[in-house]
C-alpha cells in the first residue's frame, strides 16, 4: 500500500507538568477525512497546532507527503500543501473578504517582493480568490470589510483561505464551532463537497457533523488516543461511551 | 471614493499648497516661513519613513531619530573632510542608515511588543552615545556645517531652491510609498502587522518582508537626516536623542498611523503647535502633552482621519 499522506509516530507535547499529546501514532491516507473527537481539553488543538508547524513537539515525528516535516516552520508547511483553520476565528480584519483570500493565493505564487504594482490589481490574484469566495457561498459578500462579517461568514471566510492555498491536507479544528443550526449544516454539506478532493483532518465536538463527515474517527482523551475506527466501531466502542460519549449518549442510529 | 483617487486628490491639493510657499512668503516679506515650512516638510519625510513600518508594518520602532543623525553625520563627516559633493554626502547618507537598519531590523524584528521598542530604543541611544564620542567631530557640542551640499547648478543656499527640492524628495517618496502599500510587498507586512500567526499559516514567512521594510524606511530617515544638517547647518548628537525619537513617532500618531499623508499633517502640526506654545510658555510641553492624548483617544486615525474622513486603513 502506498504511503498514508500523513504519518504521525510517537508524538509527545508537554506542558508543564501536563502531558498535552501522549505517544499519538495516527495515519491519514490521501482522500480520507479523518476526525479526532474528544472532551475539552484533550489536547485535540495542540495536536493541530504540531501538525500545523505553530507549536514544536517533544519528541516524534511528522511525516508529510512522502517527507519528515517535524522540524519545518508553519510557512514551510503551508507551501508544501498542509492549510489549516483555527478554533478561534483567525483572519485579516482590517481587510476586504476578498483581499483575504488574495492574500492566500499570494503567498503560493511565487515572491512577494514586487514594490510597484498593486496587488488588488493583479486579476492572476483576485481572479481565483473569487472563486473561492464563490465556492463557500461568500461571493456576494467579497467587498465587504472582514471585521464586518458575520461569525459564521468569518468561519466560511478561514475556509476560502485554507483552500485558496491549494492544500493536499486541511487541518481543521471546529469549523462549526459557535454556528446556528442552519449554517452549520451548510458548512457541513460544503465540507462533504470537498470529500475525495482534500485530506481532511477534522476537530470537531457537534456529532453530526463528525458522523457525516468522517472516513474514520479517533478519540482522544488526556492527549492519548483511546479508540480508532469508523463511525460505528467508535460508537460501539464501551472505553469511548464511558469515557467521552457518556452512558447516556444516544444509541447509534 | 477609492483610496487610490483620494491620495491622488491630497497630493495635488497639499502639493500645491507647500509649492505656494515661498511665493507667498516672499509677497508678505516673510522669508522666515520658507525656512519653518522647509524644516516642517524634513521631519514629515521622517515621520513618513516611521509610518511606513510603525502604521504598515506594525514595528514600534522607538528609535528612528538614529537614521536622522546618521544621516546628518553622513553630510557632516564628509564636509569635515572637504568633501562637499552633495551626491556623495547623500548617497553615503542613504547607504550607511539602511545598513544601520539592517543590523537593528536583523536582532530586533524577530521580537515583538516591548522587547521591540526597547531594542530599537537601545541602538538609538548606543549611537547617541558614539556620536557624543566622536571627539573629532566635535563631541557632545556637534559641529557647524562649513556649506551645503553641492549639487552642480542646483544651489542649496539659496532657501527657495532648498525648499523646492525638499518638497520634491517629499511628494516622491508619497507617490513611492502610496504605491509600495498596495503592492504585494506592502500586503504582506500589513497582513503580518493585521494577523501574524495568520500570514504564517497561509505561507508567508513575514521576517524578511518586515526587514526589508525597516531598511527602506531606515534609508528614508538617513535622507531626512542629510537634508535636517543642510537645514540647520549644525549637527550634534541631540539629532539621535530619544526624545527626537519619540517626537517623530507623536508626528505619526497625531497625524493617523498608516495614513501616509497623516505623518505630513503630524509633523507640521507638531512643530507648528511648538513654535506657538514656546512663544507663549516656558512649560509648553505641559500643554502640549494634553493636546496629544486627546487626539490620540478621539480620533484613531489621527487627524489626517479627521479631515479626510479615511475610514479604513486597507482595501
Ligand atoms: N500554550 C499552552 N501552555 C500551557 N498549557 C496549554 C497550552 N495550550 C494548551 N494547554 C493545555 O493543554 C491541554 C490541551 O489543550 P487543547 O487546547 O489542545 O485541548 P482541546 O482538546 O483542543 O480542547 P477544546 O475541545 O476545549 O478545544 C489543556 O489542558 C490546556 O489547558
Ligand atoms: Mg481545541
Amino acid at each position: 500500500m502506498a504511503e498514508p499522506l500523513l504519518a504521525i509516530r510517537g508524538l509527545r507535547k508537554r506542558f508543564g507538568g501536563l502531558l498535552a499529546t501522549d505517544q499519538v501514532d495516527l495515519d491519514v491516507s490521501e482522500g480520507e477525512t479523518y476526525a479526532v473527537i474528544g472532551p475539552n481539553g484533550a489536547g485535540k488543538t495542540t495536536l493541530i497546532g504540531q501538525l500545523a508547524g505553530d507549536l514544536r513537539p517533544d519528541d516524534g515525528a511528522i511525516r508529510f507527503a512522502g517527507r519528515d516535516v517535524t522540524r519545518l516552520d508553519a510557512p514551510l508547511r503551508s507551501r508544501l500543501g498542509l492549510a489549516r483553520s483555527f478554533q478561534i476565528t483567525s483572519i485579516f480584519p482590517d481587510f476586504s473578504a476578498l483581499a483575504n483570500v488574495a492574500l492566500a493565493v499570494q503567498a503560493h505564487t511565487g515572491g512577494s517582493f514586487r514594490f510597484w504594482r498593486p496587488a488588488a490589481g493583479e486579476p492572476s490574484l483576485t481572479r481565483p480568490a473569487r472563486a473561492v469566495l464563490e465556492s463557500v457561498g461568500l461571493g456576494g459578500r467579497a467587498d465587504v470589510l472582514a471585521a464586518n462579517l458575520a461569525h459564521g461568514e468569518q468561519r466560511q471566510l478561514e475556509i476560502a483561505m485554507a483552500l485558496a492555498t491549494k492544500p493536499r491536507l486541511l487541518l481543521l479544528d471546529e469549523p462549526v464551532a459557535g454556528m446556528g443550526l442552519e449554517e452549520s449544516q451548510r458548512m457541513v454539506r460544503f465540507l462533504g463537497t470537498l470529500k475525495g478532493h482534500v485530506t481532511i483532518v477534522l476537530v470537531e465536538h457537534d456529532m453530526d457533523a463528525v458522523f457525516t463527515l468522517a472516513d474514520r474517527i479517533s478519540v482522544m482523551v488526556y492527549g492519548r488516543i483511546i479508540a480508532t475506527g469508523t463511525a460505528e466501531e467508535v460508537r460501539g466502542n464501551e472505553e469511548v461511551r464511558r469515557a467521552y460519549l457518556g452512558e447516556d449518549a444516544p444509541p447509534p442510529c | 471614493m477609492t483610496t487610490t483617487s483620494r491620495r491622488a486628490i491630497v497630493l495635488g491639493v497639499g502639493g500645491l499648497a507647500l509649492a505656494l510657499v515661498p511665493p507667498i512668503a516672499a509677497a508678505l516679506n516673510q522669508p522666515f516661513y520658507v525656512d519653518l515650512f522647509r524644516r516642517m516638510m524634513i521631519f514629515a519625510i521622517a515621520a513618513v519613513s516611521l509610518d511606513l513600518i510603525l502604521g504598515y508594518g506594525g514595528m514600534v520602532s522607538f528609535g528612528h531619530a538614529a537614521y536622522l543623525g546618521i544621516g546628518a553625520y553622513a553630510v557632516g563627516i564628509p564636509a569635515f573632510h572637504g568633501v562637499d559633493n552633495g551626491f556623495v554626502q547623500w548617497g553615503l547618507a542613504i547607504l550607511a542608515s539602511g545598513l544601520a537598519a539592517l543590523v537593528i531590523g536583523a536582532i530586533s524584528i524577530r521580537t515583538s511588543g516591548v522587547y521591540f521598542i526597547m531594542i530599537t530604543l537601545a541602538f538609538a541611544q548606543m549611537l547617541y552615545y558614539l556620536g557624543i564620542g566622536l571627539e573629532t567631530y566635535g563631541g557632545d557640542n556637534g559641529m557647524r556645517l562649513t556649506r551645503r551640499s553641492l549639487f552642480g547648478p542646483v544651489d542649496l543656499t539659496n532657501p527657495a531652491v532648498f525648499y523646492y527640492v525638499v518638497l520634491a524628495i517629499l511628494l516622491l517618496f508619497l507617490v513611492a510609498g502610496g504605491r509600495v502599500v498596495d503592492s504585494r510587498f506592502g500586503m504582506v507586512i500589513r497582513a503580518a502587522r493585521s494577523n501574524e500567526p495568520r500570514a504564517r499559516a497561509i505561507g508567508f514567512s513575514p521576517f524578511r518582508y518586515k526587514l526589508a521594510a525597516f531598511v527602506i524606511a531606515g534609508s528614508m530617515g538617513g535622507l531626512a537626516g542629510a537634508l535636517l544638517a543642510n537645514q540647520t547647518e549644525y549637527l550634534t548628537p541631540d539629532f539621535m536623542h530619544w526624545t527626537r525619537s519619540g517626537e517623530i513617532m507623536f508626528m505619526v500618531i497625531l497625524g493617523g498611523m498608516g495614513t501616509l499623508f497623516g505623518p505630513v499633517v503630524g509633523a507640521i502640526v507638531l512643530l507648528l503647535l511648538e513654535d506657538v506654545l514656546s512663544a507663549l510658555t516656558a512649560h509648553w510641553q505641559i500643554v502640549l502633552g494634553p493636546i496629544l492624548i486627546t487626539v490620540v483617544l478621539f480620533a484613531r486615525r489621527g487627524l489626517y482621519g479627521l479631515l479626510a474622513g479615511a475610514p479604513t486603513r486597507d482595501g
